[in-house]
């Protein structure tokens, strides 16, 4: 068991990407980057972490130069958010698509407009089908444990495909926690140098990237879709190997007191922690609820998420992110995409909370709780809520 | 009859290696194929190709067929530099740490056309030059996007009809004048840039050899004639880089640590006119419109005659 300490989690996931040993880093100062990419320069500069630290002039530019480093077969790492996220687009396509296993850590963060910097999730969100394997952390120490797993996941020659790890901007990017950092020797064993399979070298010349005519585009889509589901496997694979060498288990969804609950809460990230005091008080009161968190949420923990719900009446959906003019949220409309060949099924419905920073409060739960109790009795009014909205 | 000796012996001087395979699927008499397969006959197979999208990509990269004999990525349109930052970094720090598989100099060569460099791909390519990344950028330029069929960029010549700065009743074609790349990447204080066509093959592969010599980021600007876009005939594509050089409307010169060195100064240049006279793009032009372009390229050709003078 590593050393106890308190540290920023944006340091812990600058920690974990030393300690992985990454080979090249590329990143841009978007409005604001977190530390984690400010260690990282800092790391270099004091030869801490023997990396190539490339301060781009752009987010696109930042993934295209992640392209260009995990092409020729470095350890290849960038961290961003909201804005920057979304002027990634384009790149975190085709990332995926060139099967270029770079790690990213997201620091979850509001979209323009109107400019916020403050917390929740809809960059993430936005980059929904991007093709990328991608992980929500509830906590600093899962950030940590997660950043360490994402490489290996990414690299493993089944899957061959980028990562995300998304933690909560500010709530979860900028807090102090307490950590059990490991030691170099162990990570070492868990994680060794990447082998890549294809790179650029003249003694074995390939081309990467070529046109797809239609002929074979629907192929090469339906392969990388193989991989990424093909990667569930793996990613237990991986958290059972973790499991082994540090001791704190992960799973694809973590459920808390859901097993008996009529309602369930089903959120991702770090507000989960808020829930979970909402649901003790709730279970306190008598009331059967618990939490369901996705932790995997591409590639889709289809069977988890369909366990973990089974026998609950109702399911409330906390999604930090809105699908304007749409279903509501993401996690909420996946969650019914999910269950609906089920023939017996909890109603699902969606909440938008905590948007641009906004807290997300214990009674905030109580009254999703309510609402849905609600909505069990009389039926569905609304397609969505937007909690602690004032209209 | 001195002409015809040096195409019997020059050949015979070049590499016969071609890195740009055959077979690809350029249009007939592509300038811009034919500047690719000089750079890459001096770069040799210790190259790593960083393609942005366009003609180029295009043609030598239908899957499962390549053209490319030498390691080659294209990620997308508007970050061939960012690209070839990340394989030159990425190979650098790998060699340092001894898991890259080669040990010798490895060329890093971005490739891009007017529309990836002046346009899209400018702020990629800036940064590139800024942090001094040791790769050679080739613009490509055929002044337009023609791969995707013929539209203008900032690089198209003014008065060029396009089929987004079309000639009308009420319209000359491009308005504006042609953005000055190589000016713009000069103000990066870089080592090296040249200007180059393959009309000229020995001084573009004597630049293409300088380029990838120097140690840090140098720029090749190649004007390659397209008869696609400018609609001229398919066996003129070497006849319109040379009038081009020799009406001064593209001068060939270099800029090494800052000094600008003319390479060709013709003293009794051609008229624009004869330069145009050729190309579908420029037939709707007036006299007097041709005047006003014949101007400006006197204006811009005595400029570039001056700085050379002084830097010499």
């Amino acid at each position: 068991m590593g050393e106890r300490i308190g540290l920023e989690v944006s340091l812990a996931v600058s920690e974990a990407v030393k300690l992985a040993r990454a080979d090249a880093i590329a990143a841009y100062p978007i409005t604001p980057q977190t530390h984690i990419v400010e260690e990282l320069a800092q790391m270099v500069a004091d030869d801490d972490l023997d990396a190539e630290f490339i301060m781009v002039e752009s987010e696109h530019s930042a993934m295209s130069a992640c392209c260009g480093t995990a092409a020729v077969g470095a350890r290849t790492y960038t961290a961003t958010s909201s804005q920057g996220l979304a002027l990634m687009h384009e790149m975190l396509f085709i990332a995926a698509g060139l099967r270029l296993p770079i790690c990213m850590t997201i620091a979850n963060r509001a979209l323009s407009a109107p400019l916020s910097i403050w917390g929740d999730q809809s960059d993430v969100m936005a980059e929904r089908d991007c093709g990328w394997i991608q992980l929500f952390a509830e906590t600093g120490q899962e950030a940590f444990d997660l950043t360490l797993c994402s490489f290996k996941i990414a690299e493993d020659k089944r899957v061959l495909t980028p990562t995300i790890v998304n933690i909560d901007g500010f709530t979860l990017s900028h807090v102090v926690e307490p950590f059990e950092l490991e030691s170099q020797e162990d990570v070492d064993a868990f994680l060794p140098a990447y082998e890549p399979q294809t790179i650029l070298d003249p003694a074995h010349p390939v081309t990467i990237g070529p046109v797809g005519f239609p002929e074979i585009y629907t192929e090469i889509k339906k392969q990388q879709d193989m991989a990424v589901i093909g990667a569930y496997d793996v990613v237990l694979e991986v958290f059972a190997e973790f499991e082994k060498k540090f001791g704190r288990a992960y799973k694809p969804v973590e459920s808390y007191r859901a097993e008996d609950a009529d309602i369930i809460i089903n959120i991702a990230g770090a507000v989960a922690g808020t829930a979970r005091i909402a649901v003790d008080r709730m279970r306190d009161e008598g009331k059967k609820v618990g939490i369901v968190r996705p932790r995997l949420w591409r590639p889709y923990p289809f069977e988890d998420m369909r366990a973990a719900v089974k026998g609950a009446k109702g399911v409330a959906v906390v999604d930090r992110a809105l699908s304007v003019g749409g279903p509501g949220g993401p996690i909420a409309s996946e969650l019914r995409s999910c269950l609906y060949p089920l023939a017996e099924k909890p109603v699902v419905l969606s909440f938008i909370a905590g948007l641009g920073g906004r807290d997300i409060t214990i009674e905030d739960f109580y009254t999703m709780v309510r609402e849905t109790e609600e909505v069990l009795e009389t039926g569905y009014t609304d397609e969505y809520k937007m909690i602690g909205v004032r209209e | 009859m001195a002409e015809n000796k040096s195409a019997e012996f020059i050949p015979r001087l070049l590499p016969p290696r071609e890195l740009v395979a055959e077979g690809h699927r350029g249009c007939q008499g592509c300038g811009e194929a034919l500047a690719l397969r000089q750079v890459f006959k001096v770069a040799g197979p210790n190259t790593i190709v960083c393609s942005a999208t366009g003609c180029m990509e295009i043609i030598t990269s239908p899957y499962p067929e390549t053209a490319w004999r030498i390691p080659w990525i294209h990620v997308a349109f508007e970050n061939a530099a960012a690209v070839a930052s990340g394989v030159e970094a990425g190979i650098k720090i790998l060699k340092k740490k001894g898991r890259y598989p080669h040990d010798g100099k490895i060329n890093v060569i971005a490739i891009a056309g007017d529309g990836g460099t002046a346009d899209i791909g400018l702020q990629a390519l800036s940064g590139a030059l800024e942090r001094g990344h040791n790769f050679t950028y080739v613009c490509t330029d055929n002044e337009a996007y023609m791969n995707t069929g013929i539209q203008r960029s900032s690089a198209t010549p003014y008065g060029a009809s396009t089929t987004t700065s079309p000639k009308g009743k009420d319209s000359i074609g491009q308005t504006t004048q042609k953005k000055n790349l190589p000016k713009i990447v000069a103000a990066h204080d870089i080592p090296y840039l040249a200007t180059a066509c393959p009309s000229y093959p020995l001084d573009l592969m004597n630049k293409t050899r300088k380029a990838l010599d120097i140690e840090g980021p140098t720029y090749l600007h190649v004007l390659s004639p397209c008869p696609t876009g400018w609609r001229h005939d398919i066996d003129m594509a070497v006849e319109m880089g040379r009038l081009a050089v020799e009406s001064g409307v593209f001068p060939l010169y270099e800029v090494e640590n800052g000094k600008l060195k003319m390479n060709m100064v013709i003293e009794n240049r051609k008229s624009v006119a004869e330069y145009m006279k050729p190309q579908g793009r420029f037939r709707h032009l007036k006299p007097e419109e041709i005047e006003k372009v014949q101007e400006r390229v006197d204006e811009h050709y005595a400029e570039l005659v001056e700085r050379a003078e002084c830097d010499a």
